[in-house]
Order: C-alpha cells, then structure tokens, then sequence
C-alpha cells in the first residue's frame, strides 16, 4: 500500500506554484509606488519596462537554457510596429496596438526561432546578434517609412481606453506599464508552473534525455522563443507608446547585453531575476549618472565583476545562498506555527 | 513468435570505421534478450540506432513490423519504444516526483498544457505514485536528483523508462558503476519488469545475463557473431575465445 496518496503527492508536486508571502510582499511594494512615489513615475516606467524586457529573456534564458545576445531585436521590432501604428492611426486605441506589436514580435520570434534552434550557445549568439544587427539596417535603409537615423517622430498616442490621456508626469505611463507587467507576470508564472513548464526545464537540463522520454525538444524551443520574443515586443510597444518615440537604438546590441547584465544581477530561472535587476540597474545608473556622468559605466562593470567571482560556478548562483536562507527562515515559521 | 523489434541489414560507419556491420538482429516479442559483446564491439552504437539518436548509413528499424528507421527519436518513444542509458542521462534540478510526472504527462498527451498546473491531473499523479512506489523512490521524491545516491539515481533511470509505458524496453548495462550493497535493488528491479514489456539488455556483467536472458546475441566488431539460448552460447567455444582472447589482452 502506498504511503502516500494522490492529494498529498499533488500538494508536493505544485510545490514551486504556490505564492510564497515574500512574492505578496514584493507586488504591494511595487503597487505602492503609486501612491508613495508620485514623483518617480517617470523612472519608474522605464524600470518596469526593463523588468519586462528582462522577464522575457528570462523565460528563455532561464527556462530554457536559450543564451541570446540579440534579444534587442524584438523589443526594438515590437517599439517600431507600435510606433507606425500609432503615427500612421492605423490602430489609435494604445493597448490594441500594443497587442498587435506584441504579436507581431511573437511572428518575427517564430520566424527568427527556426535559425536559433541550429547549433550551439556560441551559434546561437551569432545568430540572435546577426537578426538584431539586420533589423537595426533594415530600419535604417527605409528611412522615409521608420525616419531612419532621426528616429519615428510625430506619434500620435491617444488616451488609453479613450479615457486617461497620457501625462507629461508619467503617471498614466505607470500605470498602464505596471498592469501590463503584472499580467503578463501572472501568465508567466502560469507557464512556467504549467507540465510545458516543467518540460522546458529538462530540456534545458538534458535535451537528449528530454526527447528519450517523448519529448519534442524543438518544438518547446520554439514555442517558449515565440512567446518571449512577444515579451519582448510588448515591453518595446510600452516604451514607445510611453515616449511617443522610437530609435535604432532600441536595436542596439548594447540594449541587449545590459539586459543580461540585468538578468545576472537578479539572477535567472524564477521570474522576479529580471524585476529585481532591473531596478537595481536602473536605480544604479541613475544614481551614478548624476555622480559621475561620464563615467558610471565603470561602476556597473566592476559590480558585473565581483558578482562573476562571488557567483563562482553560475553567475546566476549568487542568490542562491539568500533564497535558501529564506527557506529556511521559512521552515522555521512554519514549524513554530505547527 | 512475432518480432517486436528487428534490423535488416542495418549498417553504420564513422568515416572509415563501421561501427555497425550488417547487422540483423531479430527480438520475439515478450523476449528477454542479451546483447552481449567486448568493449568496442559496437553495442552502444547500436542502442542509438534502434532508438534513433543516430541514424544509419544503411538498412532498416523495424518496431512491431512497422518500419520506423525515418522516425525521430521522440516518436519512437510514442511509438512503445524506450530505453535507459549506461551513463545516468536524469535532470539533475528536478526531483524524482517532477521526472516521473514528467515522463508520465507527455506520455498522456498533457505535456504541452501551459494554462494548467503540475499535479492538477489524478490520472497522472496516480501512476507517479504508483511507480515511485515499484522502484523505492517514494521516500526521496522530493530530493534534487542531483543529491541522491547512486543507486537511487540509477533506479530513477529505469524508472523513466518505465514511466513511459514501452513495449519494448532497451536496458544499457542497468548495474553499470552500481555499488555491491545497492546492486541487489537494480537487479530486483529488473527481474521484476512486466512480463509483457519486451526487453533488450545490453550488458558485460555475465551473471546478470545468465540470470536474466533467454536469448543471447554476441556482438564482435560490429558485426553479429553468435546468437543462440543462454546454454549454447556459454558452450560455444568462439564466444570463449573471444572472451577468453579479450582477457588475454587486458
């Protein structure tokens, strides 16, 4: 007879789906701000956008094992398509066209997935760099549509849902940027928690076990590269619908290397790495910009440094020390209540 | 008897070393058949063959008579054909529980459902309970894989496979590196696989095949050398030989 029976082995299995208190915690943290940092909603946008951006490259770098140097190129496509559509009133209602962008960021992902999936970590930076670097050109070449260098200028961006016009405060921006964010967290943390989930990570563990027991391996690739490449292009769309503007460089390769920098600062493989880089990040360079404008960059580098060397083996490990003395602060809670 | 599994003239080279050489091996079904042979002889490169890791220079797979040689590696899993490896190939971050439920929600079709979460279907936690339970894994269910001991690891292999539900079964020396105390739990878990599951198992450790097998083929330089019931081949002077002439030279 078995001692244990289905309830309680269902309990075990969702073990990493439930919420844990610090997760609450850090959401009314972040809701907060409305209400406690009205004068920061400008930066505060731009920090949410990025923690998106950085999310993103999180489901595949760190659901997946997909390393990319090139993610760029989705949140730069995702901008453009937001920045057309809104310039040209193709779709005048914001966050109608932010889901077209998001989807067209999500064919281009599906499209660019099939080059990605060829080869290994080294291809695969080559690869994602290549399509970045070829959208940034083809953007520039057609200058009389995307305004090439100068950028897309003279977007029109009506009030969103033909009710909250967008403030030069930024806090219409905040809003919208933080409930997009949190919705598409909520369907992340859906997914990841999902079996497609859990078969993303033993692809990304053992691929060639992952395809003994029956597993597509390809096919999840591409699914989970489809659906962060619309991460990716949402959080460009926002960007651009926040600014009323779009550059080149939201192709730039160093848009894509800081989002890593980003993602090995918060740690990759549980969702909140990105968020929580991204205002590391973002509160570091603002801080060190107005210290030492020209030189701030320094900083960053040398805190990319020590976290290599403290993270020894992974560079995503360093966290690792704080998230088991949390579960163990856990265990202790839980042990005193019962 | 009909075949669950048979090659025809199966053949591969690596450059200018044929690895497999005409090889056309037939397994009955419900079979307990070894696949014996010295180090080199091309065991390996077989497994990946039939289970489609490799494909071959030339000849065919047959599962069941159907022939699957242009079968991808994981559809010949859908098809009822599963394997463990010599070297554990687990998922060193998840538990046995997530392995297990794994294996067992792919090969229920739920692998792909990313709106549901792990452990909402009972069909699929019933038989991860079930099969922990066949192989002593219940109690380090919760265990990365990465920390348990060798023999639990290598009970996990099996395990997988088994989660799978094949028809036929391809074992790649199951007892290989497997501590004498921990030994007896593979071996049990071996004897105890269903009957109905056919089984090939690649092995050297010769008491294992004996107590086991009840066909054995001989494998040399790739080519098949010998094939008869166990008795025969312990008999057959050329079996010692090779044997005996691959002790002579360790």
């Amino acid at each position: 007879m078995s001692a244990h029976s289905t309830k309680t082995v269902s309990h075990h299995l969702a073990t990493r789906a439930r919420w844990h208190p610090l997760e609450i915690l850090f959401w009314l943290g972040a809701f907060s701000t409305i209400w406690l940092l009205p004068g920061k909603h400008l930066i505060l946008t731009e920090i949410v956008i990025l923690g998106l951006f950085a999310l993103s490259l999180d489901l595949i770098l760190g659901y997946a094992g997909i390393i990319s140097l090139g993610h760029a190129a989705f949140f730069g496509f995702g901008a453009y398509v937001a920045g057309l559509l809104g310039k040209y009133e193709i779709i005048g209602e914001p966050f109608l066209a932010l889901i077209v962008s998001g989807l067209a960021a999500s064919a281009l992902g599906f499209v660019s997935s099939f080059l990605v999936l060829r080869g290994s970590d080294l291809t695969r930076l080559m690869v994602t760099l290549g399509v970045a670097l070829v959208l940034r050109e083809l953007a520039n070449r057609y200058s009389d549509i995307t305004g090439g260098a100068d950028g897309l200028q003279g977007i029109v961006i009506n009030p969103l849902f033909g009710q909250f016009r967008f403030d030069m405060f930024g806090h219409t921006s905040f809003y919208y940027s933080l409930g997009v964010l949190f919705v598409l967290f909520l369907l992340a943390r859906r997914i990841v928690n999902s079996p497609f989930g859990l078969s993303l990570r033993a692809v990304k563990g053992n691929p060639l076990r992952a395809s003994a027991i029956g597993i597509s391996v390809n096919r999840r690739l591409v699914a989970v590269y489809t659906l962060a490449a619309g991460y990716a292009g949402i959080a460009g769309a926002l960007l651009t619908q926040t600014q009323a503007f779009a550059s080149l460089a939201y192709f730039d390769f160093d848009r894509s290397a800081d989002l890593l920098l980003v993602l090995i600062i918060g740690g990759t493989g549980y969702l909140y790495g990105g968020l929580i880089g991204a205002v590391i990040f973002k509160v570091m360079q603002d801080y060190l910009s107005t210290l030492t404008p020209q030189y701030w960059p320094f900083w960053i580098g040398l805190l990319l440094v020590v976290i290599v060397l403290v993270g020894r083996e992974r560079m995503t490990n360093w966290t690792a020390p704080i998230r088991s003395f949390i579960d163990r602060l856990d265990w202790r809670m839980r042990a005193a209540r019962e | 008897m009909p075949l669950a599994l048979e090659t025809v003239s199966l053949q591969r080279r690596f450059g200018g070393i044929v690895a497999t050489n005409d090889v056309s091996l037939k397994v009955e079904k419900g079979a307990r058949h070894a696949l014996i042979g010295p180090n080199g002889a091309g065991k390996t490169t077989i497994i990946n063959l039939l289970t489609g890791v490799l494909r071959p220079t030339s000849g065919r797979v047959l599962l069941e008579g159907e022939d699957i040689t242009a079968v991808k590696a994981h559809r010949r899993v859908e098809l009822g054909l599963a394997r463990t490896f010599q070297i554990n190939q687990l998922f060193a971050d998840l538990t046995p529980l997530e392995t297990i439920g794994l294996a067992v929600s792919e090969r229920l079709g739920f692998g792909n459902d990313w709106w549901r979460l792990v452990g909402s279907k009972g069909e699929v936690i019933d038989e991860v309970v079930h099969i922990l339970d066949q192989f002593g894994l219940a109690d380090v269910m919760d265990a990365r894989t990465a920390v348990l001991p060798y023999g639990k690891q290598r009970l996990l292999e099996i395990a997988l496979a088994i989660a799978c539900k094949p028809r036929v079964l391809l074992l790649d020396e199951p007892a290989a590196g497997v501590p004498e105390h921990e030994r007896h739990d593979i071996l049990a878990a071996v004897a105890a696989l269903p009957k109905d599951v056919t089984v090939l198992l690649i092995e050297h450790d010769m008491d294992l095949v004996f107590s086991f097998a009840d066909r054995i083929s001989v494998l040399v330089n790739g080519a098949l050398f010998v094939e008869g019931k166990p008795a025969e081949v312990a008999r057959d002077p050329r079996v010692k030989a090779v044997y005996l002439g691959e002790a002579a030279d360790a």
